[in-house]
């Protein structure tokens, strides 16, 4: 199983005979037409019809139905809002598509203990609103999160804009109770600060469905600040932006958000939000500072002496919270209004040292004339997460594998840095062979062993995640040890 | 020893079928199940790899002593912000796999949150390597932080990949008299709001909390909180990380993490409240059975934390698993440690 990939031939008559047994009508979708919606995920570029839609509404449903996919040999792949940019959710087409959509109760919200417990279909941004009244709220932000839900954070380790001080999904999920696919329920974490045994909630989190089906999930939830403010600083070269980047970190400073947009990016998102960039700058810094009134002045001021220092060519300081928000707003819009200027994009997601930003920023400027496609760039800077938006056409013939191949090389250009191929959007089949670069044969074959650990059978989102060692043979392209290029005399740049 | 000699040991205990006892400076012997195998003594495979200030990571090889590296940090007015105890020459290696965290893990969180990446020997003799160096990376399962707290079961620590953070520019301590209920009550109400709390600790009547952050951020919570504030607190802080204050003295120490809400448990031989509520230090008055009951009523678990050699056999560190989780440790150890030889009985008694 480790080896090559499995097959999986289903027999949909028996499989629909057994499911409709299990699940009211309302439940379960076998008509084509009715599969239709559930073709894809974010990663709309791969699709596939499953065999059928199962939308469970009890956990006795959710064991029934994987129980059931456990005897026939079934593949499942659990789906949330479908908003992954990975194909962590793209269906398979000899199996079942597990959606916990009617999952969406929020059941408690504790202020005293400040946390939250919920269903995993409740939307990200639902639980920071059910939490506001009592001064709390939910701290990994990713942008989908008004439509992203819990379920696809944990499968995911989601981060967002405040990763930096606030931490990704794994720092903020206490609990999550799972049903195994041969229908056993573990309960991982507790509101607690540890539990007895091995740290498994921080194996399942960021595990893509392969490893078991959430039915939920237990979140922490943290003071909301008194007082945002963010510094907006315009620089005319992205080495010097990247520069300021390291002397904040040196300075002391975690701020609550650290963010860059390069140029093309700024030109995409001004006309559409009307931030007030400024569009001359090679490279714009975003920097929050959350807290106390007292605590954000003091680290604001040291900020705008930073960047000032660092050779910003402009500061600015949002005044009023309508301004923080429009700082912001274009950063939050990068990917649709990067939509608007090209007919698709397709985002990437890895990884690097910040200190190697210009060195990327540079090798992807080279990219773009060699692809002939446009690049934006929007970066978690304070996290080193690159997210370059590739803009193409996929209805001139040959783009799609021009910009595929593109992103393919960001993402191992990354991994040749010391860095990742995915920092928040995971593997999925996106970046699978991608995974055979990240990592060597002894490393792949621990992974699938922890599988087999979980589902020995194979079946919860087969084909995800982790490459057999058979695509990578195929793949052929070797693994690059952190940073260690092979002939590093050799410019690349 | 080397990196290679530890491989190499490994290797031939797999081939024997030999158990190991892995050990950085023993300075945990302590803690866990009871100690079998032969002694691995991996504290030479030792120095700092890599620190790289402005990108918040040190990397350090299993036998590097924690002091050392926080040494090196706090040149660079940096820290390893979960403050773990460094007892007498504790290791990168140790701290990593015993997953103890101090004072500041209520607000900045536990060991394993912090930790990037892993080299691992397996138990077969085979290196592991996994995470990295940057602060987010969701390829593959998070196996780095999987292996925190594992004590040595899953395979031998050669180097780990720590996330650093820089120390605040401000603390201080305000001290406070109340009972346990009220400090547990207070604690959780505090928490609720946005004040820069880093470390509480109540202990017979009396209740410590330390501020960090922005100057002006910890006078105005001083402002709000009231207490008075405590002098020479570094010192006094340090004396609960390395667990030196009086209150951990004694043959048996039993420590109990609970939610941070549950009351006063009404069991006899509590000796301090640290993390907001979350962790309770007792002593053995009480016995196993009904430490063991309370804790888990309470919504969490008890660890038999030191106890003399009779006590610890009988009764395991560790609260028992369910079964089929027991199961599914089973299978993960098998998947790290084939032939059972890193560190049996350590975690469980079962594997």
């Amino acid at each position: 199983m480790t080896t090559s990939e499995a097959v999986f031939q289903t027999d949909r008559a028996t499989l629909a005979r057994r499911l409709k047994m299990i699940l009211p009508a309302h439940c379960l979708l076998i008509e084509e037409e009715d599969l239709r919606p559930y073709e894809c995920d974010g990663l709309t570029a791969y699709r596939e019809l499953p065999a059928a839609v199962c939308l469970p509404e009890t956990e006795a449903q959710v064991i029934d139905v994987l129980r059931t996919c456990h005897q026939l040999g079934v593949p499942v792949v659990a789906r949330g809002a479908g908003t992954g940019l990975s194909g962590g959710a793209t269906p398979h087409a000899e199996g079942v598509v597990l959606s916990l959509a009617r999952f969406n109760r929020i059941l408690r919200v504790d202020r005293e203990a400040r946390l939250a417990v919920v269903q995993p279909g409740v939307r990200n941004l639902a639980v920071s609103e059910a939490a506001a009244p009592h001064g709390l709220y939910y701290a990994p932000d990713p942008s989908s999160q008004i439509a992203c839900t819990l379920g696809g954070n944990v499968a995911e380790n989601s981060g967002g804009v405040h990763c930096l001080k606030y931490g990704l999904t794994v720092h903020n999920v206490l609990r999550v109770r799972v049903v195994s696919i041969e229908g056993e329920i573990f309960e991982i974490g507790s509101a607690a600060p540890d539990t007895p045994g091995y740290d498994l909630l921080a194996l399942f989190i960021g595990s893509e469905g392969l490893l078991g089906v959430v039915t939920e999930v237990t979140v922490k939830l943290v003071p909301k600040p008194e007082l945002a403010q963010v510094a907006m600083a315009s620089f005319d070269d992205v080495a010097k932006a990247g520069d300021a980047v390291a002397s904040i970190i040196a300075a002391g400073i975690i701020p609550a958000g650290l963010e860059m947009m390069d140029k093309p990016a700024t030109a995409a998102v001004e006309p559409f939000v009307k931030a007030g960039y400024d569009l001359e700058a090679e490279a714009i810094l975003l920097c929050e500072s959350d807290g106390t009134p007292e605590e954000v002045a003091e680290e604001i001021a040291r900020v705008t002496e930073v960047l000032t220092a660092a050779g910003a060519r402009d500061i600015r300081v949002s005044q009023s919270e309508a301004e923080r928000l429009r700082f912001w707003a274009g950063r939050k819009a990068a990917f649709p209004a990067v939509g608007r200027i090209t007919p698709d994009y397709y985002c990437m997601d890895g990884t690097i040292p910040r200190k190697r930003l210009a060195e990327m920023l540079a090798a992807i400027a080279a990219m773009e004339k060699r692809y002939a496609l446009r690049c934006a760039n929007v970066f978690h800077a304070g996290d080193g997460n690159l997210h370059p938006l590739i803009m193409y056409d996929a209805s001139q013939p040959g783009e799609w594998e021009r910009a595929e191949a593109f992103g393919a090389e960001i993402l191992e250009l990354s991994v040749a840095l010391g860095g990742s191929i995915t920092g928040e959007h995971g593997v999925g089949i996106e970046k699978i062979n991608q995974m055979c670069v990240q990592y060597a044969t002894p490393e792949l074959e621990a992974f699938h062993r922890i599988k087999a650990a979980f589902d020995e059978a194979g079946l919860l989102n087969p084909g995800k995640a982790v490459p057999s060692l058979h695509r990578c043979a195929e793949y052929g392209r070797m693994h690059v040890h952190r940073g260690e290029l092979k002939f590093p005399e050799l410019e690349r740049f | 020893m080397t990196l290679d000699d530890i491989i190499g040991a490994v290797r031939a205990a797999h081939d024997n079928g030999a158990p190991l006892r892995i050990r950085g400076a023993g300075s945990k012997d302590f803690y866990g199940g009871m100690l079998a195998g032969d002694p691995l003594d991996v504290s030479g495979h030792r120095g700092v790899v890599a620190y790289e200030p402005t990108e918040l990571y040190v990397t350090a090889r299993c036998g590097t002593l924690l002091a050392e590296v926080e040494v090196a940090l706090a040149e660079k007015g940096q820290m390893l912000a979960f403050e773990p105890p460094r007892f007498a020459g504790a290791t990168v290696g140790g701290c990593v796999a015993a997953g103890l965290s101090g004072p500041r893990r209520q607000q900045a969180g536990a060991v394993r949150d912090f930790v990037l990446g892993i080299k691992l020997v397996d138990g077969t003799g085979q290196m592991l390597d996994f995470g990295g160096q940057v602060m987010k990376n969701v390829a593959g399962y998070d196996v780095s932080r999987f292996i925190a707290g594992s004590l040595g079961t899953l395979g031998v620590i050669a180097e780990a990949t720590l996330k650093v953070l820089p120390r605040p520019v401000a603390e201080a301590t305000l001290e406070f008299a109340c009972d346990e209920a009220e400090a547990i009550r207070r604690l959780n109400d505090w928490g609720a709001r946005p004040l820069p709390i880093s470390a509480s600790f109540w202990h017979e009547g009396r209740l410590w909390v330390r501020l960090s952050g922005a100057g002006a951020a910890v006078e105005a919570a001083c402002r709000k909180m009231g207490g008075t504030v405590a002098v020479d607190a570094e010192k006094w802080w340090n004396s609960v990380r390395e667990q030196e204050h009086a209150c951990f003295a004694g043959a048996t120490l039993w420590r109990l993490a609970l939610p941070s809400t549950a009351g006063p448990l009404g069991i006899d031989g509590l000796r301090a409240v640290e993390w907001g509520g979350g962790l309770r230090w007792y002593g053995d008055e009480a016995g196993a059975e009904v430490i063991r009951a309370a804790a888990v009523a309470a919504g969490g678990h008890a660890v038999l934390y030191r106890a003399p050699e009779s006590l610890r056999c009988l009764e395991g560190a560790f609260a028992p698993l369910p079964p089929a989780l027991l199961a599914l440790h089973r299978r993960l150890k098998k998947t790290f440690d084939p032939k059972g030889i890193l560190n049996p009985g350590r975690l469980y008694a079962e594997f």
